[in-house]
């Protein structure tokens, strides 16, 4: 008798994947912090990995009935090299090799429970119970876009989309229908002239008619053709309205003199997160990044975080440069369009009233959505005052926060985009 | 002259193929027969890593029901397996019948035979020896109640929800340490059984509970007696049972996964109070298997080079100094002590024939089977650890008292110390002193109907303090308040714990 061996290497993966999705719902909370934390230590630009993960082991710790530590214990260990009975030595420390199982007695170590998490489990978390707001927009009303999917079969079309399968099989239903009726005619026709012969001569002329009966039936199933233009079948596809599923995403950014490293910083993590969550919403996501002082102007993303400049604010610079490229590359019927600016809210006293129309009246209606950052640790700066009328006008399109530290952006995002009911 | 036939040289290289290891199979299979080993037929399945640590994170079984803690165990293990912290272990062998065992693809040939040798043929046939294990589990019904409690789980899912059903299993999980019978016999399990008597168990046990808690009319004498007695009127160790036969608000299906959870705990205790015993004659097997397949001509050297060193590293024992050192070793203890005892059978000294007048100079087959049919790991120690082992080992044991500011060496391998050692290298072996026992002690029927716990504390050692979780958990099934006494050595009680809930008020 052999022994039965199974190979089971290829049986389905993933079987834990139960288990593990369990594990990451029931602590979304600590895993959510952990994500947030770890957004904090790490360049904004490597959250689209996967990421690894640690949540405090307390927290998910099976506790049972175990011994502590203390009272009174015997342990027998091996390796004597030096002891005789009798001797007294010291405590060793605490966690470091001590001798006996007390590290076992006394519970495993809780450090922290690390795991990696996937690209996909990440963002998921990440973004959960965020939604874009304002998604439907003008995608009804107006699509310019058409994609091509299939509808089954058509009977006129072009070579190329012949479908052979589907045209042999309607050939030979046709050429079955046809010829049937012939078919029995024939076989009739050919018992009459086996049973005529039993009888009959071979010349008789009863024979000869049947013969030429059965020549000509013959004649007419082979005139059938194998193929006919009434057979073929084209694969058909039609064109399915689009909606437009491709964002635009302005970044303005105050490079101003009072605008230092540490709150370009910031904003730079802030924008990162709005790009990442608009590239899980969209197919398709552009980034324009608009940096100003007094004037504004239109940079690569390099420029955009690196150099720094001074001078005085001029925010509505920034405004205006932004409504013309909206008008020169990105129709809003085509795009929609996401506006995010980070500053410290110092702007010339003029300037910012000047603001506030240039949005009201021409930028948010084409808008999907308008967030202001504004990264200042004292009291709020003039354009945060004039801003926070629009709040009330626009509510839907227009939101504004304050961030102080670097600590602040996850939340703060979070509540900018936090699904509404 | 070579009076047995030589058997076909087996196939030699790294790479293994089904063919290859069916053919060591049956060489070592007839050698196996040729000691006498008795085993459950068996089978071998192959795996990958990944599979591997699946199993490991299900306790090695191939049907579980779902629960997040074994998704935390796969992500550790994974994540240690990635950096290279770990190995993964070379099988898994499942203690039912046929007896399952399982071989990773990524190891070689020699290691597949050394596997087989270890697993299918030595710890298959320690559970079908031990009696712990014949008293304890049921090879035969194992899969099946497994394959019935993920069905029933599952189920509960369903019809109560994910939430629900995980509450009950962690609270569950928590006291799983006290939720086995120690001395009764456990009924034996089958999936028709089980599925036949499910309503039924369930309508019973409803009705016995409410039982427990009819309103009876006063009178003057219930005053005193209520001072007397009290419910269970014995302690009772298995905390889970009590909580399934007794808890008052449980729904049916709830007592159903207690019962899930506590079964399968109890199916894997015997192998918690063998474990040095079972992994010392698993390698003792696979040593001698291989080594008489050796030199019966049927192994090349090559393969006897790769096998001594995975054996080597396997029963290695680091000193107590050393930064690799984390216990004693069941596989080297274990091992040691079987070759030991053949030892003392086949060429007893006189040192031997003193502390071992029984076994020295018997039969060394006939004082195995004894040995491993009738002992768990600590009574193995108490019985046949020998001065020469401790000697080798070089054990030595230390006197922790937190009254006193320095450990003190009780006792090393000498004349003078072998006794103490091995009474307390047995009792480190003891799974009532290494948990901490704890009873059910009481429930106040009259009054809140709260559940109390008592620890009797052995030789002062305190609970950890996670004890606390763990009666939120008990708090959770009982339903009512609970609360965890200690008991000293001197006899004094107090109080250490208390959670006072009252779901039918909250409800």
């Amino acid at each position: 008798m052999t022994v039965r061996i199974v190979d089971r290497r290829f049986d389905s993966k993933n079987k834990s994947s139960v288990n593990r999705s369990r594990f990451i719902r029931r602590f979304k909370g600590q895993i959510r912090k952990a994500v947030s934390d770890a957004i904090d230590q790490r360049g904004i630009r490597d959250v689209d990995n996967g990421e690894k993960i640690g949540i405090p082991g307390n927290d998910i710790a099976e506790s049972q009935f175990a011994h502590g530590s203390g009272g009174r214990r015997e342990i027998v260990s091996p390796g004597n090299d030096r002891f005789i009975s009798g001797d007294q030595l010291e405590r060793p420390p605490e966690g470091g090799q001590g001798t006996g199982s007390r590290a076992n007695q006394s519970g495993a170590g809780l450090d922290d429970f690390v795991f990696t998490l996937t690209r996909d489990e990440f963002l998921d978390i990440f973004f959960d119970e965020l939604a874009l707001p304002n998604l439907i927009k003008q995608q009804l009303a107006r699509t310019e876009q058409f994609r091509r999917v299939r509808a089954g079969y058509a009977q006129t079309g072009v070579p190329t989309n012949i479908n052979l399968g589907r045209t042999m099989r309607g050939a030979a239903g046709r050429r079955i229908a046809i010829g049937g009726p012939y078919a029995g005619q024939l076989r009739a026709l050919e018992q009459e002239l086996d049973g005529l012969r039993q009888t009959l001569a071979d010349d008789h002329p009863q024979v000869e008619q049947v013969r030429r009966e059965i020549g000509k039936l013959r004649a007419k199933i082979d005139s059938l053709p194998f193929i006919d233009p009434f057979d073929l079948r084209y694969n058909n596809r039609v064109r399915v309205a689009q909606p437009s599923t491709q964002a635009v995403m302005f970044c303005l950014l105050d490079v101003s003199g009072s605008m230092d490293e540490g709150r370009k910083n910031i904003a730079k993590r802030f924008f990162m997160l709005l790009y990442l969550f608009l590239t899980r919403n969209y197919e398709h996501t552009e980034v324009v990044f608009i940096r100003h002082h007094t004037v504004a102007t239109e940079v690569d993303e390099d420029d955009f975080f690196t150099s720094r400049e001074s001078g005085g604010t001029v925010v509505s610079s920034a405004l205006t440069l932004m409504l013309s490229i909206i008008s020169q590359r990105y129709p809003s019927s085509l795009w929609n369009i996401y506006g995010a600016q980070a500053s410290d809210g110092d702007n010339w006293t003029d300037d910012s009233p000047r603001c506030r129309e240039l949005l009201a009246s021409q930028l948010l209606p084409l808008c999907q959505y308008f967030a202001y950052i504004e990264i200042t640790e004292g009291a709020p700066q003039n354009l945060w005052a004039e801003y926070q009328q629009l709040q009330s006008t626009h509510a839907g399109r227009f939101a504004m926060q304050h961030i102080a530290t670097l600590a602040d952006i996850y939340p703060v995002f979070r509540e900018l985009f936090k699904r509404r009911a | 002259m070579n009076p047995i036939a030589l058997p076909p040289t087996l196939p030699t290289g790294s790479e293994w193929t089904p063919q290859a290891i069916a053919e060591y199979d049956t060489a070592i299979g007839r050698i196996a027969e040729d000691y006498g080993l008795d085993c459950y037929p068996h089978l071998i399945e192959v795996i990958s890593a990944e599979q591997m640590m699946d199993a490991y994170a299900s306790i090695g079984m191939p049907v579980y029901y779902h629960h997040w803690s074994f998704g935390k165990h796969f992500l550790s293990t994974e994540n240690r397996y990635k950096r290279g912290q770990m190995g993964l272990a070379y099988e898994i062998v499942i203690n039912s019948n046929p007896c399952i065992a399982y071989l990773m693809d990524e190891n070689t040939l020699p290691m597949q035979a050394l596997v087989i040798a270890h697993a299918a043929y030595g710890h298959n046939s320690f559970f079908k020896g031990n009696h712990l294990f014949k008293q304890w589990t049921s090879a035969d019904a194992i899969i099946d109640y497994l394959v019935f409690a993920r069905n029933y789980i599952a189920q509960c899912e369903e019809r109560h929800g994910i939430e629900a059903v995980e509450r009950i299993l962690d609270a569950c999980h928590a006291l799983l340490n006290v939720g086995v019978d120690r001395y009764k016999r456990s009924p034996k399990q089958s999936l028709e059984k089980e599925t036949l008597r499910l309503k039924e168990r369930e309508a019973y046990m409803q009705a016995q509970v409410n039982d427990l808690w009819r309103t009876l009319p006063s009178h003057p004498s219930a005053e005193v007696r209520r001072e007397q007695s009290r419910f269970p009127e014995e302690p009772e160790e298995n905390v889970l049972y009590f909580v399934e036969k007794n808890a008052p608000l449980l729904e049916p299906w709830q007592r159903e996964v207690v019962r899930i959870v506590r079964k399968i705990g109890q199916y894997f205790h015997p192998q918690r109070q063998t474990q040095l015993m079972n992994e010392g004659w698993a390698c003792f097997w696979h040593y001698t298997l291989l080594n008489t397949l050796y030199d019966q001509g049927g192994l090349s050297d090559g393969f006897m080079l790769e096998f001594l060193q995975s054996h080597t590293n396997v029963v290695y024992q680091p000193p107590y100094n050393s930064p690799h050192y984390s216990g004693v070793n069941p596989y080297a203890l274990g091992f040691a002590m079987w070759r030991d005892i053949r030892r003392i059978c086949e060429q007893p000294s006189a040192e031997d024939r003193e502390w071992f007048p029984d076994i020295a100079g018997s039969d060394w087959r006939q004082t195995f089977d004894f040995a491993m049919r009738n002992f768990k790991d600590e009574s193995f120690v108490a019985q046949f650890l020998s001065p020469r082992v401790m000697r080798e080992f070089r054990f030595f044991s230390a006197l922790d008292d937190d009254t006193r500011s320095h450990l003190q060496i009780d006792a090393i391998h000498d004349d003078q110390g072998y006794r103490t050692l091995r009474r307390q290298l047995a009792e480190q072996y003891n799974l009532g002193s290494r948990e901490p026992n704890i009873q059910v002690w009481n429930v106040d029927l009259r009054g809140d109907r709260s559940l109390t716990l008592r620890h009797f504390a052995h030789q002062r050692q305190k609970l950890d303090a996670q004890y606390d979780t763990v009666l939120e958990h008990l708090a959770q099934l009982w339903g009512f308040g609970v609360r965890l006494e200690e008991q000293r050595p001197d006899g004094t009680i107090n109080v250490i714990g208390e959670k006072k809930t009252d779901r039918r008020r909250n409800n």
